[in-house]
């Protein structure tokens, strides 16, 4: 990280707690007494920090770039701003980052923690969500590049308090252990079914290669999204 | 991520004269964004082109026409690309993933760039990435190199599958850029890497793909391609093969081979089509014919492996194409 960069995060992350901490300590009269302090010292959690850093990080990085974008062309238009497309049914419209990819505008941005950061290659797949309705790994794409979009992530595949039929799958037939993997193999099984490519199990597993599950549940995920397509 | 500067374009001809002014185009973005992220790639400008009008898919003359945005996952789905040319679906389909198909525009699968291990570590020597540097490959882990077309300066290979099946077919490539339209052969796209491997196509500053053509055949079904890899799926070749028969009363009466994960481009393989013409569908011709392939092939420490496995995939692929009908 920048100089410049990391002097606003440690500024904004102590700000932050700080202010936090005059509260508490307006009863308590002993500033910075870890024994009158309770657990947890500050009310913000990691996510928050985080986020204040991203903020940070992007306001001094962005003017920098803005610096020189001057296009040779009008006709081309230089993307900035807010973005707007539509997440598990719900409009939103955001201030973005450009630099940031389509995975980490849904996971730090909208707190759509559910679909995971695995490698951040495009190798594992757990960053798996549909775009317009298609699978795609969301690592691998600039958030920037998908105004208007119609964004399915795993936090919009039950529908009112019940699971999705694949989701029971996965259940039924130990399509898991740790989970990590989950959220992308639910999202890639969907596209998978969609797509018409989960006719055997020997498709289904050429057409899931791209969803890594180093726990080694294939048996499970494959019988997963068999039963699933069978019953769709 | 180093800063750069997003630019959309509704317009070819925007979109070219901010490429040609130093700007990089982004399709798909899947293996620009991962390589951006590790700081190999340092473009200051990007243009975003997915607008423009490049998505068809269709048939012009006999001749099937992808327009240069079209995904790999729809170009392999197309009707019209299964039933004039089913060997272009397979070698799509043998490649990547389901989700990166799903991104990846045909002209950037073309234009992507190498997959050796040094290439993307920053503190390797990679004369591709930082010219003058050197080849850490050479003396490095090599299992994975080229062992066709290779100088002492680089060894990678070229990754893409649907490139070898279209250098098989003598797909044309149109482009567009400052000083107007040209079309060429898609085999003259990849430059050998010689003592300039940093210079790894032939298209000119400011130019975009806006089309692949590939010529009606006389194959269809007796053409297949065959991948030999690590993994059953979601890997690179280790050799790989895209052969077209056309048959006559079991006699070849022309032929096309190519191959990928050997070469330092896609590699045509012109001598094992000539000792194919005019000659019997049988096991004994295919091995004659496919023994020429490694002519001039030179081994690095790890791949002597491919020296072997070529010619058989060539037979094999060969014996695929001639059993369909």
């Amino acid at each position: 990280m920048e100089p410049v960069a990391f002097h606003a995060l440690k500024i904004l992350i102590l700000t932050a707690c700080g202010a936090n901490m005059t509260n508490r300590d307006l009863s308590s009269g002993e500033a910075g007494n870890a024994e009158h302090s309770p657990p947890g010292a500050t009310s913000l959690s990691r996510r928050a920090v985080l986020q204040i850093a991203g903020g940070a990080a992007s306001f001094v990085a962005v003017p920098g770039a803005e610096a020189q974008s001057a296009s040779p062309n009008a006709t081309t238009t230089v993307v900035k701003g807010s973005i707007q497309f539509t997440v598990n049914g719900e409009s939103k419209k955001l201030e973005f980052d450009h630099r940031q990819s389509l995975l980490d505008l849904l996971r730090e941005t909208l707190d759509l923690t559910g679909t995971k950061k695995g490698c951040n290659t495009g190798a594992c797949g757990a960053c798996t969500i549909l775009v317009n309705g298609k699978r795609i790994v969301s690592c691998l794409t600039l958030a920037a590049m998908h105004d208007g979009a119609d964004i399915q992530t795993i936090e919009g595949v039950a529908q009112d308090g019940e699971l999705h039929p694949l989701q029971e799958a996965f259940i039924e037939h130990d399509g898991l252990q740790c989970g990590f993997c989950t959220p992308g193999q639910i999202m890639s099984g969907l596209g998978c079914i969609a797509e018409g490519h989960a006719s055997s199990p020997e498709e289904i597993r050429f057409w899931m290669s791209g969803n890594i599950c180093r726990c080694g549940a294939y048996p499970g995920i494959v019988a997963a999204v068999s039963d699933a397509a069978g019953r769709a | 991520m180093v800063p750069f500067v997003l630019e959309k374009a509704n317009d070819i001809e925007a979109a070219i004269a901010s490429a040609a002014a130093g700007g990089r185009y982004i399709a798909g973005g899947t293996t620009l964004i991962d390589l951006m992220r590790e700081e190999v790639e340092r473009p200051d400008r990007l243009i975003d082109i997915n607008a423009l009008p490049l998505r068809d898919i269709g048939v012009d003359g006999g001749d099937l026409v992808l327009g240069a945005l079209a995904t790999m996952a729809n170009i392999a789905a197309h009707p019209d690309v299964q039933r004039l040319h089913p060997l272009i679906a397979e070698s799509l389909i043998e490649g990547a993933s389901p989700q990166l198909r799903n991104m990846a525009s045909i002209g950037g699968n073309l234009l992507q760039r190498v997959r050796c291990p040094y290439f993307r570590m920053l503190d390797a020597a990679c004369n591709k990435r930082t010219p003058g540097s050197g080849c850490a490959a050479l003396e490095g882990l090599n299992a994975g190199h080229a062992v066709l077309g290779t100088s002492a300066h680089c060894v990678a290979t070229h990754p893409s599958d649907v490139a070898v099946a279209f250098v098989a077919l003598g797909a044309i490539m149109r482009v567009r850029g400052p000083h107007g339209e040209r079309s060429f052969a898609v085999e003259d796209l990849f430059r050998l890497p010689g003592d300039t491997p940093h210079l790894e196509h032939t298209l000119f500053p400011g130019e975009v793909i806006v089309e692949i053509r590939v010529p009606s055949g006389p194959y269809g079904r007796r053409s297949r391609y065959l991948k030999v890899r690590d993994r059953a799926s979601y890997e690179f070749a280790l050799v790989s093969a895209a052969v077209a028969l056309e048959v006559e009363d079991g006699v070849i009466r022309s032929a096309r081979v190519a191959c990928g994960g050997v070469g330092t481009k896609p590699w045509r393989m012109r001598g094992c089509e000539t000792a194919l013409t005019g000659r019997p569908v049988d096991r004994n011709v295919f091995e004659e014919a496919a023994s020429l392939s490694t002519l001039g092939a030179e081994a690095l420490h790890h791949n002597h492996v491919k020296i072997e496995l070529l010619p058989r995939t060539i037979v094999r692929a060969l014996e695929m194409a001639g059993e369909s009908a």
